[in-house]
């Protein structure tokens, strides 16, 4: 990561952050519910909208982050969170289309907290029909339709889930909408 | 936005919230299970609810109306200085009505009415490890959550009915939550364990001494713990409320005069209000 970034971050530091964390616990409260964030007014290439909002209102210098999305975002992320660089293994928050989700931290069965959470950009979000979720948040099945999930992403998830209370959470990102996947969630093929 | 000049948006700085707001994800992700985090001094004493203020500051925003309760009742001095406290730092609405609300912070009660998904409950906690008081030793607890070994708290039920005859834990009865982690519902009465299941609302509990945040997501399974043969009963006093004459309700007991004299009143007043006008809109 190097260079400088011109672009601001979030129109209102303290607003935007706070509507865009309440869009993303709604989300991990209700698995499958597609929610809005605000977005920042200038992104640099490389970054999904979404994926950024929950970086600006989440990371910090307090949390290791692994990017992979080209040195004007990552220098754009830098200068706004103070996040440092880490490995995807040791990273809080990773984004980053290479790492697989059991290459992430899972926190241990003490501290099962320390589990990262995958910030994974997909071609599109929509409620109603695809995936059956079952859960905590979820009163019977909620139905999510994940356009352009990486291949293996399923059998992925099943290993994810059967560590339980250990693994990682997800946050889907499409545009200016995400969903979350906490990892109690039991996905099945729609 | 803030109405006192000099202040953040509710009070706190936008670091504390950001820590705060990561330990409450990862608390949905992991129902039941205690997040560590950084408690913060807050304007108040430790034991008036700095845990769930700084639940209730992180997760604020400007369109929200805020209802804070104390053991059911809108009116005592600590509700009423943490309306205020929220109103000034943040600026927000305030309201005494369940129905109304958006985020209702709670001391040891849920209220009568059912919550809604679009709420949020934030209690304030003062112990949030259900084992302190059988495993003084933090690390050893930590251990046990991990493993589920739960055996101390079924001994100590077990106990409980060996002496009395019956479960004689009135208050801060002990959940599980999804069927794996052992959890304090915060000194609640019994009566509103059942509550907790399958709740629309999102759960947030708050401990700032202890440092400790937890979470039941909306629609989670919450069990008391019992056993067949002594299976959990919700306990309330076998009366009427003596002001809207709910017979389902939460009572508190008042002492009327220096002769011995008693009522039994609703312990949530909005309710009991609620209920009071609708019986005179009746007559």
């Amino acid at each position: 990561m190097s260079g400088a970034t011109s672009l601001a971050g979030f129109a209102d530091p303290v607003l935007d952050s706070q509507a865009t964390f309440r869009a993303v616990l709604e989300a991990m409260s209700r698995p499958g519910r597609v929610q809005q964030v605000p977005v920042p007014p200038e992104l640099p290439p490389g970054i999904e909208p979404a994926a950024a909002a929950v970086l600006l209102a989440l990371a910090d210098a307090d949390t290791p982050i692994r990017l992979a999305a080209g040195p004007e975002a990552e220098a754009w992320i830098r200068f706004h969170t103070g996040a440092r660089a880490a490995a995807v293994a040791e990273a809080a928050f990773v984004l980053d289309p290479a790492a697989r989700l059991l290459d992430l931290a899972a926190g241990t069965e003490e501290e099962p907290e320390r589990g990262a959470t995958l910030i994974l950009p997909v071609a599109a979000l929509a409620e109603g029909s695809g995936w059956r979720l079952a859960g905590p948040g979820i009163q019977s099945t909620h139905r999510l339709s994940v356009q352009g999930a990486p291949s293996g992403f399923l059998a992925d998830w099943a290993a994810n889930r059967a560590r339980f209370p250990r693994g990682v959470d997800v946050i889907l990102c499409a545009g200016d909408r995400i969903a979350a996947l906490p990892r109690s969630v039991a996905i099945q093929e729609g | 936005m803030s109405t006192d000049a000099g202040y953040n948006f509710a009070y706190l700085d936008e670091s504390t919230k950001r820590m705060i707001r990561r330990a409450l994800l990862k608390a949905v992700a992991i129902p039941g299970h205690q997040v560590p985090f950084g408690s913060r001094e807050m304007p108040l004493p430790y034991g008036w609810g700095t845990g769930g203020i700084q639940v209730t500051a992180a997760v604020l925003g400007p369109r929200d109306v805020l209802k804070v309760i104390d053991q059911g009742s809108d009116d005592t001095t600590n509700a009423v200085s943490i309306r205020a406290f929220f109103r000034r730092t943040a600026g927000i609405a305030t309201t005494e009505r369940t129905a109304e609300a958006t985020i209702i912070q709670t001391r040891h009660r849920i209220p009568e009415r059912k919550l809604t998904e679009g709420q949020i409950l934030v209690y304030q906690v003062p112990i949030p490890e259900p084992l302190a008081r059988l495993e003084p030793r933090i690390a050893e607890t930590r251990r046990l959550h991990a493993m589920a070994d739960y055996g101390l708290m079924h001994v100590k039920l077990y106990e409980d009915i060996a002496k009395h005859g019956h479960i004689a834990t009135s208050y801060s009865y002990p959940v599980m939550v999804n069927e794996r982690y052992l959890m304090s519902p915060s000194p609640i009465p019994a009566f509103d364990n059942p509550k907790m299941h399958m709740m629309p609302a999102l759960q947030l509990f708050g401990a700032g001494r202890e440092k400790r945040i937890y979470a039941v997501p909306p629609y989670t399974h919450v069990r008391s713990l019992d056993f067949e043969d002594h299976p959990f009963r919700p306990i309330r006093a076998p009366h009427a409320c003596e002001l809207c004459g709910s017979r389902d309700t939460y009572l508190d007991e008042v002492l009327v005069d220096d002769k011995g004299g008693r009522i039994f009143v609703c312990s949530d007043t909005d309710h009991c209000q609620e209920r009071q006008a609708m019986k005179e809109a009746a007559e």
